[in-house]
């Protein structure tokens, strides 16, 4: 297929026909994927800016939508991504240092923590479904008008709040499913012995990716759950 | 093999494999880039269709033609289509993808799987679009203002920003293609500054692509959102801000401009050079050029919303910054100007389409100033000035660089020249029938018609009339290259490695090149646009009066 | 020009001569570019076509030649950008004393209400020689009112007021449009603006049915509304007291003071709880729904006439948004 007469070295199937060695093949596709994680900033960055801008503007709407989200299944969420992170890293590692049977316990550790995550995930969109908390028809925070006496709150401004709520938390979570679906393709491959300690860049890069969904979720914590947790006069 | 329509004897990428399944899953960057030129010219011409009818509708002033629901669907259409379905694949897809390995040295660009799915999912945003214009079409205008896009417009809104926004990625992916294989796949010896200034043009480009396309499908998906789920994000009666969607939307859609321009202008590069046989005049200027362009593109948005409600002082920095990014543009112009200078200047129809470039980009680059004006702007925003503006740098600029690049590397794509004579023709009909069509435009703009107008005030017609007049003759010049190079795909001369006798990498392999680019990894050792070593093709050469 | 073929819009304000001496200058300016780069071009071209035996000397460049065609072309970006913002300051800043004009903008017309309480769709009269600003919004979408003769332009949209003055010079009828998409008839979404000799003017106000000037209106409205229960013009009120609040400086609750523009104004009557002044409590009932843009302007003419001093806050109309 190629006829250059490049240096022949010893190269596993995994290197591609268009790059002149592994090494060039593993810098390509860190610079991709790092390239790609900051179009991955922009896209959310575009949603941040908005919520900056509605926040200072309607900042009691803001308080009083982030105290009705359940700050235990937030923190405990976020304590599953930073576990999720952690056997990321590890994993790896483990590529690094050819542990077939330790990647693939912590590639599926971390398909668990992402299953988690998400699964708690849907527990907070149904209690905002049950809440009427989510915007459309039936979006109702009468409740809420009920249990902050001491604020004013617009409805119409609230609904902005669980709108960008609903948007960011949303995408957050689509990502969180890509990242799965791609984690489970690595275990599979993991599996087969594909990854060595001069091949895992799939891993690694799947593991930037996975750390970069993770930040994203250490950013919206706080913006989305924590406006305003001050005991109440 | 001989009596196929596009072969040589050589083994090349074009006859190294047969059928419709080594085209629709092929990775070879060339293949791909083919792939979209036939796309794009698809597009180009429903987006062409859409422009006659405007063209029509706009001789009189009544609306007489069509319905006037009918005529904001052609003006969106025209203006989506064009922009995402033709001008930012145009160049990048087509000549990028082919030229861009074998300008750096390599086999391909970083990830050739990549590419074939951002030609997919442009097929499929295609596809979809299609299916908005045939069930209804949008009427928002290409810019999808809120409310109306969210909350008034009783078309395929949600459609067209699904498209839109899957478009994007493929404009992504291919940006990231780019900027990866120039980091990473350059052939030893090709260094940054032996770079053909194509590439650092196509570098730029992708940077914007990367970081500003992103932006965009976030503003489109909250559009559709609203429109699905009945968000008030951009809703006023509830608290939201139609302000802010303008902020988003421009602050990727004038980088987009940039996206359309820049590549237009790497061609340029190359074809003065080629026609001039000398190196471009000041070439790390022209290089860091394209990359201030890139960043002080993405400091102006705001200069689409002078007259939109946003405050004295942002009006005022933005205005100012809109200055400082005309700045290297007209560095650019005369650096290729002065590239003439002494030069050995042959008219063969690259060139042609080049100095219609620089006339028509330099007029449209002028007109910018005037907008970029704040005292000027307030009168001619939204009216016909702003769009003889960008017809001047998108159809004038960024087309005839497209169609000037496409004569130009024809023989490497395709292994055939074109007929010449033909290709001075169109370029002439092009140039004439252009400013026909948009020169009007700036005078009925200063008047005081506005833009998206289905009727107008009679007074207007004798300059309409010229405007429709002009536009059939370029239609003319668009249709003839379409009939030529379909032509010379059977019928044209063989063309051999480097007819143009032009300095840069992809001339050093066969026309067309074989599947992986080159016989022999290249090693660079000289500088680029090294004409003093390469003669000129002697047929070119008209013997001393 | 031809009558029926002009080249070039009238010029029917006080800026827009200023408006089109910048213009002329920057055509001039673009020109001389052109025919520069143009002559240029066709010299080179035919000075050093291909010729048998004569090669092109290859010159790398010249740093000086960059950065003098950088720095002068900057320079005289400058210039403009200057010249264009001090026409921008001036246009965006309407004079003390200047009639008012409330616009409302609808899909597909343009309602007009003159201070006196004259009313008019798609027209618009005024008087030779006087300031006249325009207090505009949407009832629906984004528009935009566009007077080419005066060369004046402002985006009118939902939710917030902008404005726009101008003082016509020349009496006459002239075009105006709506210069923002706005959907089906946007391009039937025009009218004319009919400049009159002042006494012509007078007598125009003077005949045809009015019910009242606009603030008058705005007075019954707010008794109607109820507001004058809380609004009470002493300190007894549960609300503040309005007369004198237009144009100056209020402190909200949350530390913040702003100024009381007429977009501060339709804010508290459309949504109360946002912005509250300091030292009052956050009861007072939200009136969206409740009020058309009519009759929110009323209000606002009203709550401005309670001033002591002969105008309103000049430009107060702040456009908030960077």
């Amino acid at each position: 297929m190629s006829n250059s007469p490049i240096a022949v070295e010893e190269h596993g199937p995994e290197l591609l026909h268009h790059f002149v060695d592994a090494e060039q093949q593993r810098d390509a596709a860190t610079l991709g994927m790092w390239l790609f994680l900051a179009t991955e900033i922009m896209f959310f960055g575009g949603m941040f800016c908005a919520y900056l801008i509605y926040r200072v503007w309607y900042y009691n709407e803001f308080a009083v939508g982030s105290r009705s989200l359940d700050i235990w299944l937030g923190t405990i969420n976020t304590a599953v991504l930073i576990c999720s992170s952690l056997t990321v890293a590890l994993g790896v590692r483990a590529a690094q240092m050819g542990k077939r049977n330790l990647l693939v316990i912590l590639l599926l550790l971390t398909i668990v923590f992402g299953f988690a995550f998400l699964g708690i995930k849907g527990v907070e969109w149904y209690d905002k479904y049950k809440e009427h908390h989510i915007p459309g028809p039936s979006f109702n925070v009468d409740d809420l008008v009920r249990d902050y006496p001491q604020v004013h709150i617009d409805p119409r401004h609230e609904q902005i709040y669980f709108s960008l709520y609903f948007a960011m938390t949303g995408l957050h979570a689509l990502h969180m499913i890509i990242g799965i679906g791609f984690f489970i393709f690595l275990t599979y491959y993991a599996l087969k012995g594909r990854y060595t300690p001069k091949y895992y860049t799939p891993v690694e890069m799947g593991g930037l990716y996975w750390h970069f969904v993770d930040i994203v979720w250490i950013y919206l914590f706080p913006l989305l759950y924590l406006i305003d947790r001050k005991p109440l006069r | 093999m001989a009596t196929a329509a596009i072969t040589t004897e050589r083994d090349n990428y074009l006859n190294h494999e047969y059928g419709i399944r080594s085209w629709l899953l092929t990775t070879d960057h060339k293949r791909i880039a083919l792939l979209y030129l036939a796309s794009i010219t698809f597009f180009f011409f429903v987006g062409g269709f859409f422009a006659l009818l405007i063209r029509l509708e706009l001789l009189t002033p009544a609306g007489d033609l069509v319905l006037a629901d009918t005529y904001n669907k052609l003006f969106t259409m025209h203006g989506q289509v064009m922009i995402f379905f033709f001008l930012i694949p145009s160049i990048p897809a087509v000549l990028g993808n082919f030229l861009v390995p074998l300008m750096v040295g390599a086999k391909d660009l970083a990830f050739p799987r990549i590419n074939l799915l951002s030609w997919y999912l442009y097929i499929i945003a295609g596809v979809i679009y299609v299916i908005c214009i045939v069930t209804g079409g949008v009427d928002t205008g290409w810019t999808f203002y809120t409310p109306f896009s969210t909350a008034f417009s009783n078309t395929k809104v949600i459609e067209a920003g699904i498209a839109i926004f899957i478009v994007g990625f493929s404009s992504i992916l291919t940006g990231l293609n780019f900027v990866v294989t120039i980091h990473r796949m350059r052939a030893p010896g090709m260094t940054w500054s032996r770079l053909p200034l194509f590439i650092w043009a196509m570098y730029a480009t992708s940077i914007i692509q990367l970081l500003g396309t992103p932006v965009l499908a976030i503003t489109l998906l909250l559009v559709v959102f609203e429109r699905a789920f009945n968000l008030g994000i951009f809703d006023p009666t509830r608290g939201g801000d139609p302000l802010l969607f303008q902020h988003l939307f421009w602050f990727y859609s004038h980088p987009a401009v940039y996206i359309m321009i820049l590549p237009a202008m790497a061609v340029e590069s190359e074809v003065v050079a080629c026609f001039t046989r000398k190196r471009i005049f000041g070439y790390n200027f022209v290089a860091m050029s394209s990359i201030a362009i890139a960043v002080f593109g993405f400091l102006v948005w705001a200069h689409h919303m002078f007259v939109a409600g946003i405050s004295l002082y942002s009006a005022l920095v933005f205005s100012i910054l809109s200055y400082l990014v005309a700045v290297p543009s007209a560095i650019k112009v005369f650096n290729w100007t002065a590239t003439m200078y002494k030069g050995s200047i042959s008219f063969d129809t690259p060139m042609l389409y080049a100095f219609g470039f620089i006339g028509l980009f330099t007029m449209g680059g002028l007109t910018g100033l005037f907008l970029a004006c704040l005292g000027i702007d307030v009168h001619v925003h939204d009216t016909y000035f702003v769009i003889a503006h960008f017809h001047y740098i998108m159809v004038g600029g960024a087309v005839m660089g497209y169609l000037g690049g496409m004569h130009f590397w024809w023989p490497k794509i395709s292994g055939r020249m074109y007929p010449e004579g033909w290709g001075r023709l169109a370029a002439l009909l092009v140039f004439v029938g252009f400013n026909l069509t948009f020169f009007p435009q700036f005078i009925l703009g200063y008047m005081g018609m506005p833009r998206r107008y289905w009727q107008y005030p009679p007074e207007f017609q004798v300059l309409n009339v010229l405007s429709t007049a002009g536009s059939t003759i370029l239609a003319v010049g668009y249709v003839l290259p379409m009939i030529y190079f379909l032509w010379s795909m059977r019928y044209g001369k063989l063309a051999d490695d480097n007819p143009w006798g032009a300095a840069g990498l992809e001339w050093k392999t066969s026309s067309p090149p074989p599947t992986f680019n080159f016989d022999e990894e290249p090693v660079v050792t000289w500088e680029a646009y090294n004409y003093e070593e390469i003669p000129a093709p002697l047929a070119e050469v008209p013997v001393e009066q | 020009m031809f009558d029926n073929f002009p080249l070039w819009p009238i010029r029917a304000s006080a800026g827009a001569g200023n408006i089109d001496a910048l213009y002329i200058f920057l055509v001039a300016l673009s020109a001389l570019m052109c025919v520069a780069i143009f002559a240029m071009i066709v010299v080179f071209a035919t000075m050093y076509r291909r010729r048998r035996g004569v090669e092109a000397e290859q010159i790398e460049g010249s740093s000086a030649l960059e950065i003098t065609w950088s720095i002068i072309p900057l320079g005289i970006f400058m210039i403009i950008f200057l010249w264009g913002a001090v026409i921008y300051f001036h246009e965006r800043t309407p004079p003390r004393g200047a009639a008012e004009v409330y616009v409302v903008a609808k899909q597909w017309m343009w309602k007009l209400e003159h201070e006196e309480g004259q009313r008019e769709i798609n027209e618009l009269h005024v008087p030779v020689g006087r300031d006249v600003k325009l207090i505009m919004t949407s009832q629906d979408v984004i528009h935009s009112f566009y007077i080419p003769a005066f060369r004046i332009k402002q985006d009118v949209l939902p939710g917030r007021y902008t404005t726009a003055w101008f003082r016509a010079t020349k009496p006459g009828t002239y075009h105006l449009f709506c210069s923002q998409y706005c959907g089906t008839m946007h391009s039937g979404m025009i009218g004319q603006v009919v400049v009159m000799e002042p006494a012509q003017y007078q007598a125009w106000l003077a005949g045809g049915t009015t019910t009242g000037s606009l603030a008058a209106s705005g007075d019954s409205l707010f008794q109607q509304l109820g507001c004058s229960t809380c609004h009470r013009s002493d300190t007894q009120g549960r609300g503040p007291n309005l007369v004198g609040i237009f144009g100056r400086p209020v402190h909200l609750e949350d530390g913040r003071t702003v100024i009381a523009d007429e977009n501060y104004i339709r804010q508290c009557i459309l949504s109360p709880g946002t912005n509250v002044p300091s030292g009052f409590k956050p009861i007072m009932p939200v009136f969206q729904g409740l009020v058309g843009e009519e009759q929110l302007t009323a209000l606002v003419a009203y709550i401005k006439s309670l001033n002591p001093s002969p105008s309103g806050a000049a430009s107060g109309t702040g456009t908030q948004n960077p």
